[in-house]
């Protein structure tokens, strides 16, 4: 998936608001055309302890699957899952690129045709639209029901708090359901730390620049970043935010609160790096549109750097230029000192691709049981084995043999336990992550603004994109 | 019509043709009234079924003429107003409203232009965009001019000959024209690579001679605006160069005999003759320059990373791509209506009364 993982996002999220506009007006007609209560026509059949959800056995199940970079083999696979439990259903699945288009019509006239979708791609539906207008099923039944393996145990319990968190849209209730894990951070070699350098992971951000110092010794960068998408410091810099301030900060942030940028918090935070950065620690000059290609070469081939901010990616985008010995490894971001209020291992690692269940889905039942056997160890293991996805579900992929990146990237989400942090308003407010703290890091990166100015400028974006009719908002509750 | 078809065989479209005149068709003294129905009638009916009325009327010649054109021109005239003229319409209303790329689209008054108004990321890429549209296209025709005076007139004087080429005049023309022959995303794609700060070719160039080059499209705006400039000076001069070389092409050779007997050299002969007299090919390319490098789009887009460098059009293209499609529609207006404006004042500073030779 590789960085395209990114671009893929950004894309998504513009496409999808497009999207979005539509659906009030047509909700507005159809509900005078449909007129008065029509009841929850949906499929329900006996609960019980081999069906907590109530399947009825023999309804049909129509799966709609994105056909885009993961393909829709691995879904296939739960469908599969899904057919050999409930032989009678007649479960069938298609797939698509143009989800919105194939099934947002059917969702806003209250008439669904799909019972789970997997709303991804450019033409994907407006989540947050698709939730405040009530279109899409609380995926909390889910939840709370026993797990496909282990009926002693509740599927949420055995999924990574990332899939909870990033079905949350402001209030109560959790509406899609995330696949795959992306980890953000910073990544690097540990052979080059821990041989060339003979250091140990900075958990300190004193040890971090003595750790730089030391590289500049030996004509080593302590830092880079791809000068040309220098929005990628975001990846490093964001859990010291929530580590300094809490999540408090980081709430603030998503729901563009007055003052989410203007504080001690990330005052502390931008004046460490500013530090860094005037140290002359960090190797610049990446300049074009391939920056994040030009600058892993350097660092895995060149070892001309120490640290990078990257996504999970970075091991299989990079993998044709990193020596077989470099160790890839990831790094929680560094504490500051002792009056941080999160701990060092904090990781920003949210969940993605995505599935829905239309609220009035004809076998409502039936898409939150086929969710409940992709949360399943077996499918999840396929997953990993198909896309190279992290997997959300938890000890899906213990005793597989990893690659070395992978390995400690599962090895974080293990350690940080509860301590993770989404940057919701990289989804939600996608100009603020993708133009505004781009412009803003790449000038702070090369020292040309300072602390100060860099907190003006968010802050001043936020209450931009507040103000702005345009964008849709995310309301708190 | 029997009338017609009886003495008008050739059914001919001359009014002249057969004439029994005025006194026939209307015996109630009032000597022509086709009313305006049949005017109408004989618009879209086949001439050779135009009613007599109308036929012997004076006005029919007018409404043949037209009628005559319309025929020519309907289609066209009818696909341009579908392509063109409606799109430019439909942009101008979508700017007043909040539409988002769905059926709806609220009437919101100037909502869009006073948020334009208030908002500094426009700012900023208009101050870009204009930068680019007053020099570029200096820049370019002052090259493309000189350019093109070398290659018409600015090589030794042959045997027998006022005005030549320098040696290889015609290679260089073909040589000038290579960029305008790629596609605009190929030259900012290349381009992008040439001004790479760690690998590109000119700070390698430069880091062979023991400079250190600097980050061009790395951060410092003005560095950009150079890059900018040049590129898109560099693929478009070569278009000015054929268009200026075929207008030096067509001044009489007789008025340079005349400038050089009269003792005038190169330059002299160059202002007082050549751009005098092709002037209004000069007029023309600066208007087409100055409104491609305000737009300047695919180049800026492609090649400079967009924290660093903003154009106007590539501003609008990311409201776009936001789902903003109201506001965005409502720059696209006021880019319009700059390119207008800009062309109206070219024209005007440009107005000279025109030669003839």
């Amino acid at each position: 998936m590789g960085s395209t993982s990114i671009n893929r996002r950004d894309v998504m999220k513009r496409a999808a608001a497009t999207s979005l506009l539509a659906v009030p007006a047509v909700g507005a007609l159809s509900s005078c055309a449909s007129g008065g209560g029509d009841e929850n026509k949906a499929e329900k059949g006996e609960k019980s302890k081999k069906n907590p959800l109530g399947v009825k056995s023999d309804a049909g199940l129509a799966v709609v699957v994105f056909n885009g970079g993961y393909g829709d083999k691995y879904a296939q696979f739960v469908t599969d899952m899904y057919k050999k439990r409930y032989p009678d259903s007649d479960a069938g699945q298609k797939s698509t690129t143009k989800i919105a288009t194939q099934v947002q019509p059917k969702i806003v006239r209250g008439n669904p045709t799909a019972d789970v979708i997997n709303n991804s791609g450019a033409d994907q539906m407006n989540p947050g639209k698709l939730v405040s207008n009530k279109q899409v099923a609380d995926l909390t039944e889910l939840l709370d029901a026993p797990s496909w393996d282990d009926p002693s145990v509740k599927v949420r319990d055995i999924l990574e708090p990332a899939v909870e968190a990033s079905g949350n849209f402001g209030g109560p209730g959790t509406f899609q359901a995330g696949i795959s894990l992306t980890v953000y951070g910073t990544f690097y070699s540990k052979k080059l730390l821990e041989e060339g350098l003979d250091s140990a992971y900075p958990k300190t951000w004193d040890e971090m620049l003595a750790v730089c110092k030391k590289a500049k010794a030996k004509g080593i960068h302590g830092w880079s970043y791809p000068g040309g998408h220098p929005r990628y410091m975001f990846f490093s810099i964001y859990t010291m935010f929530a580590q300094r301030g809490g999540r408090d900060i980081t709430t603030a942030m998503d729901y563009l609160e007055p003052g989410a940028w203007k504080n001690d918090a990330v005052k502390d935070v931008f004046e460490a790096w500013e530090e860094l950065v005037a140290k002359k620690y960090v190797l610049t000059g990446f300049d074009g549109t391939e920056a994040h290609t030009e600058m892993q070469t350097a660092w895995t081939k060149g070892g001309k750097c120490v640290f990078v901010p990257n996504g999970s990616w970075v091991e299989n985008e990079a993998k044709d230029t990193t020596p077989k010995d470099f160790g890839m490894s990831f790094g929680p971001s560094p504490s500051l000192d002792s009056g941080d209020k999160m701990p060092f291992g904090t990781i920003n690692a949210p969940a993605g691709e995505f599935y829905v269940v239309p609220e009035k889905a004809q076998n409502r039942q039936g898409g939150l049981e086929w969710l409940r056997a992709m949360y399943s160890k077996e499918a999840a293991l396929n997953n990993f084995k198909e896309l190279s996805a992290l997997p959300v579900v938890k000890g899906a992929i213990d005793g597989q043999k990893l690659p070395h990146g992978v390995a400690s990237v599962q090895a974080a989400i293990k350690a940080a336990g509860e301590n993770v942090v989404i940057a919701k308003h990289m989804d939600w407010y996608n100009e603020l992550f993708r133009e505004d703290f781009n412009n803003m890091i790449a000038k702070f990166m090369l020292g040309q603004i300072g602390t100060k100015q860099a907190m003006d400028i968010m802050e001043k974006a936020g209450a931009r994109i507040l103000k702005d009719p345009d964008v849709v908002k995310v309301k708190k509750s | 019509m029997n009338e017609a078809g009886r003495s008008g065989v050739k059914t001919d479209t001359r009014v002249d043709d057969s004439p029994p005149p005025k006194k026939a068709p209307d015996p109630t003294g009032r000597p022509k009234s086709p009313n305006g129905l049949l005017f109408l009638l004989a618009v879209l009916l086949p001439p050779r079924f135009t009613p007599e009325s109308v036929r012997y009327d004076r006005r029919y010649r007018t409404l043949d003429k037209y009628r005559f054109i319309i025929g020519f021109l309907g289609l066209p005239l009818a696909f341009y107003a579908l392509f063109v003229i409606s799109p430019f319409v439909q942009a101008i209303y979508y700017s007043f409203t909040d539409w988002s790329g769905g059926p709806v689209a609220n009437f919101i008054g100037f909502d869009n232009f006073t948020k334009m108004w208030n908002d500094e990321r426009f700012w900023d890429s208009l101050e870009m965009s204009i930068a680019l549209a007053v020099i570029a296209p200096v820049v370019t025709l002052m090259l493309g001019m000189f350019f093109a005076y070398m290659i018409t007139s600015g090589g030794r004087h042959r045997k027998g000959q006022a005005i030549a080429g320098v040696a290889g005049s015609s290679f260089y023309k073909v040589v000038y024209f290579f960029p305008q022959v790629l596609s605009v995303a190929i030259i900012a794609v290349v381009w992008g690579r040439v001004l790479n700060t760690n690998s590109g070719l000119i700070n390698g160039g430069l880091d062979k001679v023991g400079i250190d080059g600097p980050a061009w499209l790395g951060g410092d705006r003005t560095l950009a605006l150079i890059a900018v400039l040049v590129v898109l000076c560099w693929s478009f001069v070569g278009f000015y160069v054929v268009l200026f070389s075929a207008a030096m092409g067509a001044i009489p050779k007789d008025i340079y005999e005349a400038a050089l007997l009269d003792g005038a050299g190169r330059g002299r002969t160059f202002f007082s003759v050549t751009l005098p007299l092709i002037w209004d090919t000069v007029r023309t390319g600066w208007i087409y320059m100055g409104i491609q490098a305000l737009d300047s789009f695919a180049i800026v887009l492609v090649m400079v990373p967009e924290h660093v460098l903003k154009v106007t059009p590539v501003f609008l293209y990311e409201r776009f791509r936001d789902g903003q499609y109201g506001y965005a529609t409502s720059i696209g207006v006021v880019l319009l209506v700059l390119s207008m404006a800009f062309s109206l004042i070219v024209m005007r500073i440009g107005n000279r009364d025109r030669i003839e030779y």
